[in-house]
């Protein structure tokens, strides 16, 4: 089960509401690279796991990626706020606007809803590990370019840390891997 | 909010950081007793600032004693709060 922390992980700072970022940001809310997929593909991949560590992370970071999830949640709340619907249009949102206003939804920086087909169970714990290697690789490259596209140095701030953690999570599963590889390698019986 | 509660707060959101790094760690390193050492001192900082917000601020989390009226729903939410 899961339990409400009524708190961030980190500080989620914006420097000025700002609507073209809120535009770009959505893709870490709902898209392929995203918080959301990342959280589901980890939760959803760990049942299978043959060792004990790699229920653990997959089960840890699936849970911080929620916390992640709400970050981004929280910066595009902010970026969005007291926006008129002329700033909203301006900014290209006007289409966005139309289907949801100002909620938050599942969808990439160009209206893409979120698809579980972003994502994948394979039932073999490498070919999965490797795949969530390659999501936090790919979910970094993401922060790395959304920080290019921002001069808010409060909101670089907050998507610098989510870029870091993307690495970490990196390294937990690169490990994870090698433990996964030792333990099937000593159950083969030749 | 106002700065003491927001830098309680700040704290407190570190902390927690700190005793995830130990979790995610120790989960691909269970016998490094070293950094399970420093997880559980860790976790017993975190609990003693957790008390102390609560009793000052109210709760963060389910299943803690609250005053009257509910004070759980009470404002602001995390996305509400300015962190700058």
């Amino acid at each position: 089960m899961w339990i409400y922390e009524k708190k961030l992980q980190y500080p989620a700072k914006v420097g000025r509401a700002n609507l073209k970022m809120a535009k770009y940001l959505i893709t870490q809310y709902g898209g392929p690279d995203g918080e959301l997929a990342a959280s589901m593909r980890y939760l959803t991949q760990r049942y299978n796991m043959p060792t004990p560590q790699a229920k653990g992370i997959l089960t840890d970071i699936g849970t911080e990626e929620l916390a992640h999830m709400e970050i981004i949640a929280t910066l595009i709340y902010k970026l969005m706020d007291r926006a008129t619907v002329e700033e909203i249009e301006r900014a290209g949102l006007g289409a966005y606007y139309a289907d949801h206003d100002r909620s938050l939804f599942f969808v990439n920086g160009e209206g893409v809803p979120w698809t579980a087909a972003y994502i994948q169970a394979k039932g073999d714990p490498v070919a999965d590990l490797h795949e969530d290697m390659a999501a936090e690789q790919k979910a970094r490259a993401t922060y790395e370019w959304l920080i290019n596209l921002s001069d808010d140095p409060d909101l670089n701030d907050t998507l610098s840390f989510l870029r870091e953690r993307e690495i970490v999570h990196f390294q937990r599963f690169g490990e994870t891997l090698q433990i996964v590889q030792e333990y099937m390698n000593s159950r083969k019986i030749y | 909010m106002n700065r003491e509660q927001l830098e309680a707060l700040k704290e407190l959101m570190a902390q927690q950081f700190t005793v995830l790094e130990f979790q995610l760690y120790l989960d691909t390193h269970p016998t490094d007793q070293r950094a399970l050492m420093e997880y559980n001192e860790a976790c017993r900082q975190l609990m003693v600032l957790k008390q102390r917000y609560q009793q000052a601020y109210g709760p963060l989390t389910f299943c803690e004693a609250s005053d009257y009226p509910w004070q759980w729903i009470e404002e602001p939410w995390p996305w509400q709060i300015c962190y700058e």
